[in-house]
């Protein structure tokens, strides 16, 4: 068995610019994710008991069905309803989508994790409900969910190989295709599994960084 | 330490009226009826077995316990409702209940600091978004209002690194810092470690020489008999007797009462030795 490293040398700048597709896509798609899933995890902690449970539905409809089935539903069976998507712009909204739920999840938990305690002394002082979340909850919990944060965009990270199904020219869809015509598959495999770990052990290692730099009040 | 009310020459201006108070929780009553007076500058403690009501009935002087029927004013004005065209009684709105409750302070038996301010950031925070002080004037306030309960040199200092005795101090100064007209404490001690309840409860009883309205459920009998104007006994929901703490300690006691105190005595009988 041979391991022909030229078959990826030759094809660097192809294999670059899936990288950077990679790149666009799960960055765009966790920003998305994340202000989607803020707003509802907000909407739902001071929203009437309908739009509440309105928006646990989409949470559970989201979460319970796989990404590749939302995918085709967004870039294939958009058009019908009149929603006609680049593949890039499918594949970043459709990871949006898919993170939205998650994030939402994550910043429930952490509003929850506050004392409230902490709440009625804000309410016995006077404090409004929105200054009490940007000036109380906020700030703590985003602390604390530092790490299930780092999870949801590392999985999210990997989930864009999926895009590939949709024709978007991210790493996995670069370099299977590559494969395909070279028949080198061992080289281009393990070439993607590289990308990954290394956007993920990145991602990781950020995570720590951000945990320790903000972690002060609760470390000590 | 004050008058006892009623025997000034003058009555007293009533700071909190609570009148046939009665709080839900489901189909559980806690509070069954309590009327209640506070005046001026009085200082009324709370006492009581646990489960007793006793700090729902102080939660509803905040309204965060939203008492179901009776009425409680504090100074003069109807806490938490108001009244809609057809005179039906409504919750009122949140600035409006904020209004009344600006003359409250609150101060909690688990402190409720916010772990990730300082001791100063803590104190000013009120200062500067609800009174909307500007940056200097809040630091200055909230500097004076640690100053006075001792915790200046700890201004600086996350809660996690005070002990519990700093930390309750540092939820005083918090609350008074909005400077209200009167104090409510729930079992300010209760989480201490005995040797640190000295210090929180010297703070209470300078402010109840400054004058301080003051209304503290407790468990500290020490502090109820020598501070108190009044105290106040609360059984299942009820009020069983109120008077000066000579009345309630050494006078004739209702039975309910007498076998509570027994178990302090209980309790402390190796110093009665």
């Amino acid at each position: 068995m041979t391991f022909d490293l030229t078959i990826l040398t030759h094809n660097a700048g192809a294999i670059l610019g899936g990288f950077g597709v990679t790149l666009e896509t799960w960055i765009s798609g966790v920003l998305i994710g994340i202000l989607a899933g803020l707003a509802i995890a907000l909407l739902q902690l001071s929203c009437a008991r309908a739009v509440s449970g309105a928006l646990r539905a989409y949470i559970e409809v989201v979460r319970g069905t796989p990404f590749l089935i939302q995918l085709f539903f967004l870039y294939y069976g958009g058009p019908s309803v009149g929603l006609s998507l680049e593949p890039v712009t499918a594949g970043i909204l459709g990871l949006g989508v898919y993170g939205s739920a998650y994030f939402a999840e994550v910043f429930r938990a952490g509003f929850r994790s506050i004392p409230p305690g902490q709440l009625e002394a804000g309410v016995c002082l006077g404090m409004t409900r929105w200054q009490m979340v940007h000036r109380i909850m906020l700030p703590q919990m985003l602390v604390i969910i530092v790490p299930s944060l780092c999870n949801t965009i590392i999985v999210l990270s990997k989930e864009t190989a999926v895009l590939s199904v949709i024709t978007v020219p991210e790493l996995t869809g670069v370099l299977t295709g590559i494969g395909s015509l070279s028949f080198a598959f061992l080289e281009v495999l393990v070439a993607l599994c590289l990308g990954y770990l290394t956007l993920v052990e990145l991602t990781a290692w950020f995570g720590r960084w951000v945990e320790r730099k903000v972690g002060h009040f609760m470390l000590r | 330490m004050n008058e006892l009310p009623g025997t000034d020459s003058q009555p007293r201006e009533t700071m909190i009226q609570m009148r046939n108070v009665v709080k839900r929780f489901g189909a559980n009553e806690v509070i069954k009826g309590v009327d209640l007076e506070i005046h001026k500058s009085e200082v009324v403690c709370i006492i009581g077995p646990s489960g007793s009501g006793k700090s729902t009935l102080l939660r509803c002087m905040a309204f965060l316990a939203e008492y179901d029927a009776g009425e409680v004013f504090v100074g003069g004005e109807l806490l938490g409702y108001t009244h809609d065209r057809n005179g039906q009684r409504v919750r009122a709105s949140e600035p409006e209940i904020n209004q009344v409750r600006r003359n409250v302070g609150m101060v909690f038996q688990q402190f409720n600091l916010w772990p990730h301010m300082t001791a100063l950031g803590n104190v000013r925070e009120a200062l500067r978004r609800v009174r909307r002080m500007d940056k200097q004037g809040a630091n200055a306030q909230a500097m004076k209002t640690l100053e006075k309960v001792g915790m200046a040199h700890k201004a600086q200092s996350y809660p996690v690194q005070l002990s519990g005795g700093e930390q309750q101090r540092v939820a005083i100064a918090r609350a008074l810092a909005m400077e209200p007209h009167i104090m409510l404490f729930d079992e300010p001690t209760s989480s201490l470690d005995p040797e640190l309840v000295g210090e929180v409860l010297q703070v209470m009883k300078q402010l109840a020489r400054d004058g301080m309205t003051m209304v503290v459920v407790t468990h500290e009998m020490g502090f109820a008999a020598h501070v108190a104007d009044t105290v106040v006994f609360i059984d299942d929901g009820r009020i069983l007797a109120q008077g000066s703490p000579e009345a309630i300690f050494q006078g004739e006691q209702h039975p309910r009462l007498q076998q509570f105190l027994q178990n302090y005595l209980e309790r402390n009988a190796f110093w009665a030795r």
